[in-house]
């Protein structure tokens, strides 16, 4: 099957791969340890392991396209906020 | 007050039939006579655009190829969906919320750019312009809208059906044919009936992934306006019976969904 | 009810992620790839960053027809939600009228959406459109084609038209599902109209009210055939909504990296709204 039409870039391919790694280790994590209960956390909201992996994802997200909307400079700057955010909601959230 | 009370529906479904009865005027005027102006009812009454519709193979074979992707849609969905909402109603399993948010998720991405990669995707699995093609692609939003549905349904009968039925002897797939489907049958009867709906309607992806031998009705009408000039009677005509398979379909489910939605979530 | 702890019921979902993969994984992975690169045809593609994202965040268009998406959506469900759940409270509650009811306000919705758009394109013609002639002969100035105002009133109309029995029908499997008890106790301590609607029918409509929400939210946020073949957008662009934008450039401009890098955007943008509504809706239901 002739595939080169999902045109893909090395670029594309990191973030998947990382994204699925993500995944996986999650469901490492919560087989060796698991993370029972959802907690309260600060928002308010009651949070397991994986709603904070996907509010940590969605959050940098935004956080990166507000980089691109709002500044010039170069995107690693927003990597840097994102992972910051991402330690934060998996410590507080 | 209290006898007032019909006043509201009636005015609504009122609303509702306006357009659909322009529609049906339409359809029994010439063409001509609805570019000469404005009449409330057909003068010069005829039937020609529906006997062009019946007798040209362009036409019908239009309502072939989409009740065709739409009935196998349909058995695509429910029974790709009956067992998944089962294991969500009945267990608890690693990630199984996120894996229900991520399924209704997928009712979110916007067609119009998504319609490309389907097409090469399907293309090059070689399905290209089949009603398979179409089937598949629709399950895309319809297996999860089913599985929503059906997880209701199923997390109204109570647990201990099934364990007493496991007790029996049952296997899993016997009990699951035999003794869980007729209880949740207006369940799936409600499915089918949205499952039918969403995928009636959809036009983008259904004309993206067809060209000629599986081409949907609602794709031929769009030829009128370029063809064959602007026949207004033809495309109101094809437009009638366009509504006719779905109404056809909500008075066979009618019972079904008043009694599914005496069962309760839908 | 209780649920059981059961990893191997992953087996009986495993189907359906496997159908479902296929038809969302692929296509949003070819759309990141797109958003990042510059493409002259025939699988010729050249990296380009995050150009596209930048172009269109800066872009007047995007923000514009963004603008007038949220505008739409929100217009639309301040109208059919409210409208919907009114109409089913006033809805004969069992028999004959109540099927003859329900069959005829279900009309619309299995209408595809094409020919939702010729209808009301000839419904609403000023000149031989029931619509259009009725308004015209009552002294309004009203051409669909030509004013922005009437083509906006036109495609909320529409949209009121195709979609509020939806509503209706969610809300009204929720207020059949409302057991009789509940409006005996009422009767019983002497409670209003307006406080059986507050404290007995809401609180039971939340869960199909949620459902409708996302619907009508998600549906009209991704609008695209009715008000196309309505308005094809126009008049000028005063309607063109963000599906309709979105083909324009990748079909019409063929600017796959920029449509890729829009609907993203797009998605990411109802992904959003979306989870927070599920999230808040869903809180405290679980224990």
């Amino acid at each position: 099957m002739d595939l080169s039409w999902m045109a893909w870039t090395w670029q594309t391919a990191a973030f998947f791969i990382f994204i699925g790694l993500a995944i996986l280790a999650m469901g490492l994590w919560e087989k060796i340890e698991p993370g029972g209960a959802p907690r309260h956390g600060v928002l308010g909201l009651d949070t397991t392991r994986g709603d904070r992996l996907f509010i940590s994802l969605l959050g940098s997200a935004y956080i990166h396209l507000g980089w691109l909307a709002f500044t010039g400079a170069p995107l690693w700057g927003a990597t840097i906020i994102s992972v910051v955010f991402a330690l934060a909601v998996f410590r507080w959230v | 007050m209290k006898n007032f009370r019909w006043f509201v529906p009636t005015l609504y479904i009122l609303f509702l039939m306006a357009p659909i009865y322009w529609l049906l005027n339409m359809s029994f005027k010439t063409t001509n006579e609805i570019l000469g102006g404005f009449s409330l009812w057909p003068k010069d009454f005829t039937i020609d655009s529906y006997v062009e519709i019946l007798t040209n193979p362009v036409w019908y074979n239009g309502y072939i190829n989409s009740l065709s992707y739409v009935l196998l849609n349909m058995i695509i969905s429910v029974s790709f969906a009956l067992p998944a909402a089962y294991a969500f109603s009945r267990y608890r399993f690693l990630g199984d919320k996120h894996l229900f948010f991520w399924l209704l998720t997928n009712r979110m991405a916007p067609p119009a750019v998504f319609a490309l990669p389907f097409l090469q995707l399907y293309s090059s699995m070689g399905l290209f312009d089949t009603p398979l093609a179409v089937a598949l692609a629709h399950a895309l939003f319809n297996i999860p809208l089913s599985v929503w549905i059906l997880e209701g349904f199923m997390s109204g009968v109570p647990k201990e059906i099934d364990e007493t039925a496991y007790i029996d002897g049952y296997s899993f797939p016997r009990f699951f044919v035999k003794i869980f489907m007729p209880l949740i049958a207006s369940g799936i009867g409600v499915t089918a009936f949205f499952v039918f709906m969403f995928s009636w309607v959809e036009l983008l992806l259904a004309k993206t992934l067809t060209s000629v031998a599986a081409k949907p009705i609602a794709a031929v009408m769009t030829r009128t306006s370029s063809t064959a000039g602007y026949e207004l009677g033809l495309l109101a005509a094809a437009g009638v019976l366009t509504i006719i398979p779905g109404a056809i379909v909500i008075w066979f489910v009618r019972n079904h969904i008043a009694k599914g939605f005496a069962m309760g979530r839908v | 009810m209780n649920k059981t702890q059961n990893n191997k019921a992953w087996f009986l979902v495993l189907p359906v992620l496997a159908i479902v993969s296929l038809n969302a994984i692929v296509p949003l992975m070819t759309v990141v790839n797109y958003s990042v690169q510059e493409t002259f045809g025939n699988n010729l593609f050249f990296f380009e960053g995050v150009r596209w994202f930048r172009e269109v965040l800066d872009s007047e268009r995007f923000q514009d027809s963004l603008l007038r998406q949220f505008s739409f959506t929100g217009i639309i469900l301040a109208i059919e939600i409210p409208l919907g759940v009114a109409i089913a409270l006033s809805m004969p509650k069992k028999g004959i009228w109540a099927s003859v009811c329900l069959v005829l306000m279900s009309l619309p919705l299995l209408i595809p959406w094409n020919v939702v758009g010729a209808m009301w394109n000839i419904f609403a013609l000023p000149d031989i459109g029931l619509l259009g002639y009725t308004l015209n002969a009552m002294g309004f100035d009203y051409n669909f084609t030509r004013q922005a105002i009437s083509a906006w009133f036109t495609v909320i109309l529409m949209d009121v038209w195709h979609w509020t029995s939806l509503v209706v029908l969610l809300a009204y499997a929720g207020l059949r599902s409302i057991d009789d008890s509940y409006y005996q106790a009422a009767r019983i301590d002497g409670a209003s109209k307006w406080a059986v609607f507050l404290y007995i029918q809401l609180p039971k409509l939340k869960h199909v009210l949620t459902l409708a929400f996302l619907l009508r939210f998600i549906d009209s946020f991704m609008i695209y055939t009715e008000p196309f073949v309505l308005t094809g957008g126009g008049p000028g662009n005063t309607t063109t909504f963000l599906s309709i934008d979105l083909v324009k450039s990748a079909l019409g401009e063929f600017n796959l990296g920029a449509a890729g890098a829009m609907s993203l955007i797009y998605f990411l943008m109802t992904l959003l709204v979306c989870w927070l509504f599920y999230t808040l809706a869903m809180r405290g239901e679980e224990r």
